[in-house]
């Protein structure tokens, strides 16, 4: 257990070292040249900042994170069903596939408006925002990744008598998975920035509303904290996916040996 | 007089690749007494793997008859087929590779898994039913694909150059011990190979399948007795087989 935690904090190591020193190499430049705080506050401003406002924040945050999640659920379970129902009629796949990749090309934050008109100020149109960012990841990756299939795997399943039921879920599911999960990677990433982007065109509460509101009144120290926060959200919601796609595959990263020359 | 386990009737198959006709197999008559070895040699791309789809039951003739067992009821699920690659499934264990025909035969599990684990020792994988296939040498993936293969029950073995991707030292292992299988089971085994000594060695029928389009060019007899060891390779009458077998290839 030692050398794995020791290997894991080696790999860390350079990463860590690279944010430490971007970060004091910021402090000590806010300092030195004696920057306004209300243009660029320095880190350590930033933290204080957001320990005092902790209270304030907390509930705007639980919101991001509701939408953020419900969003993503949503997109999760349509893109599934859709990539699914694709995989399994041509025709569906030539209809709908153009007509997804066109969707791409809309900005999702030129339809945002258009959804407060439709469905106002209330959480639906930040679910509906976050699932659009979210869906098209999840849908091209399941349709595509069902289709990577071993077709030699297949025919030997269908030599003993396979239905195609069991040809879905013995032989396409579990092949399809990696790619499902890299798919699912790329929405989660999206998802928080999201969730904000449809809190920006009218919300009452949320990290999108708490970061207009920072900036509006020049408290730039605010307008950090919310970008970390908002970091942190991502990168804690990705961590959260890398586990269960370990949790699911566990021969894709079980113990494996691991050599690695003495001498360098 | 029991029926033939296997018997091909004049099959013909074409296929179309990119426009124009290829014919596969033309013609093509064979048969294999229950419980016998029979092998098919021939270059590559002579349709021996299109014969043995067809035999499976993966395809259908364009013309020509396929019986099992003297009946032409549906292939599908009758012939074991156990293709060159190993095909098991990495996100299995092996014990749950093993059990994939019992599970769509929709068998009893525990039952089927009893007759695994006993089967384990002679297929060499004592002490690997729970490991995943990606911890496993390749002599031991093929022996798994076969053990998966036998455990569907088929009444025909359909191998497609089993050992072709392994490496010279262990496929010389590899076909005593399959040898050593066969005399238990006593299975028909179908058994494509461009190897001649290895056909010579195995078989107690080998045929040679010509190119594009397939024939069967010749059939011969190997009358080595059994059971079989390395030395006999060595014989004139093993070396009158080669002899006649390189012939019909063309070598």
């Amino acid at each position: 257990m030692r050398p794995r935690f020791y290997r894991a904090f080696r790999q860390a190591l350079p990463a860590v070292a690279l944010i430490v020193g971007l970060l004091a190499l910021w402090e000590l430049l806010a300092r030195l040249l004696d920057i306004q705080e209300w243009l660029l506050p320095a880190p350590s401003a930033v933290w204080s900042a957001g320990i005092d406002s902790l209270q304030l924040l907390w509930p705007h945050v639980v919101r991001t994170l509701v939408e953020t999640l419900l969003g993503f659920a949503v997109a999760l379970m349509a893109g599934l069903g859709l990539g699914i129902a694709i995989d399994l009629s041509p025709l569906l796949r030539r209809a709908i596939y153009p007509l997804l990749v066109a969707s791409q090309t809309v900005p999702t934050i030129a339809i945002a408006p258009l959804l407060v008109i439709w469905f106002g100020y209330g959480l639906l149109p930040k679910i509906i925002v976050v699932g659009l960012v979210c869906f098209f990841p999840v849908v091209v990756n399941t349709a595509d990744g069902l289709r990577s299939a071993s077709s030699d795997l297949l025919a030997l399943l269908r030599t003993m008598g396979a239905t195609r039921g069991d040809l879905f879920f013995k032989v396409r599911l579990p092949s399809a998975l990696p790619m499902i999960f890299t798919g699912i990677k790329v929405a989660i990433t999206y998802s928080v920035v999201g969730a904000i982007m449809g809190e920006w065109v009218g919300a009452s509460r949320g990290l999108g509303i708490f970061m207009l509101r920072a900036t509006n009144s020049f408290r730039t120290d605010w307008v950090f904290v919310s970008i970390f926060v908002s970091a942190v959200l991502s990168l804690g919601l990705f961590g959260l996916v890398n586990v269960v796609e370990r949790l699911l595959q566990p021969w894709r990263f079980g113990r494996q040996e691991h050599w690695e020359e003495l001498s360098k | 007089m029991s029926p033939l386990a296997v018997e091909v009737e004049q099959v013909s198959k074409r296929f179309r690749v990119d426009g124009h006709i290829v014919h596969a197999l033309d013609g093509v008559s064979l048969h294999a007494a229950e419980g016998e070895f029979v092998s098919l040699v021939g270059p590559s791309g002579c349709g021996k793997s299109t014969l043995l789809n067809l035999i499976c039951g993966l395809m259908e003739p364009d013309s020509g008859t396929i019986r099992l067992q003297g009946d032409t009821l549906p292939r599908l699920g009758r012939v074991g087929l156990m293709p060159q690659q190993d095909l098991l499934m990495p996100w299995r264990r092996v014990m749950d590779n093993l059990l994939l025909g019992p599970e769509i035969q929709r068998r009893d599990r525990q039952e089927a898994e009893q007759e695994a684990q006993a089967l384990l020792p002679l297929f060499g994988l004592e002490g690997f039913a729970q490991s995943y296939p990606s911890q496993l040498s390749g002599g031991m993936r093929q022996r798994a694909a076969l053990l998966r293969t036998m455990l569907a029950h088929p009444t025909v073995l359909a191998l497609d150059e089993p050992f072709g991707a392994l490496d010279a030292l262990t496929r010389r292992g590899m076909r005593d011990w399959l040898l050593q299988v066969w005399e238990r089971f006593g299975q028909t085994v179908l058994f494509v190979t461009h190897d001649v000594d290895e056909a010579i060695y195995l078989s107690d029928r080998v045929l040679v399948i010509s190119s594009r389009p397939g024939t069967v060019a010749l059939e011969v007899n190997v009358p080595l007795p059994r059971p079989r060891i390395q030395t006999q390779l060595d014989t004139l009458e093993a070396a009158h087989i080669r002899h006649r077998l390189l012939t019909a290839l063309g070598l």
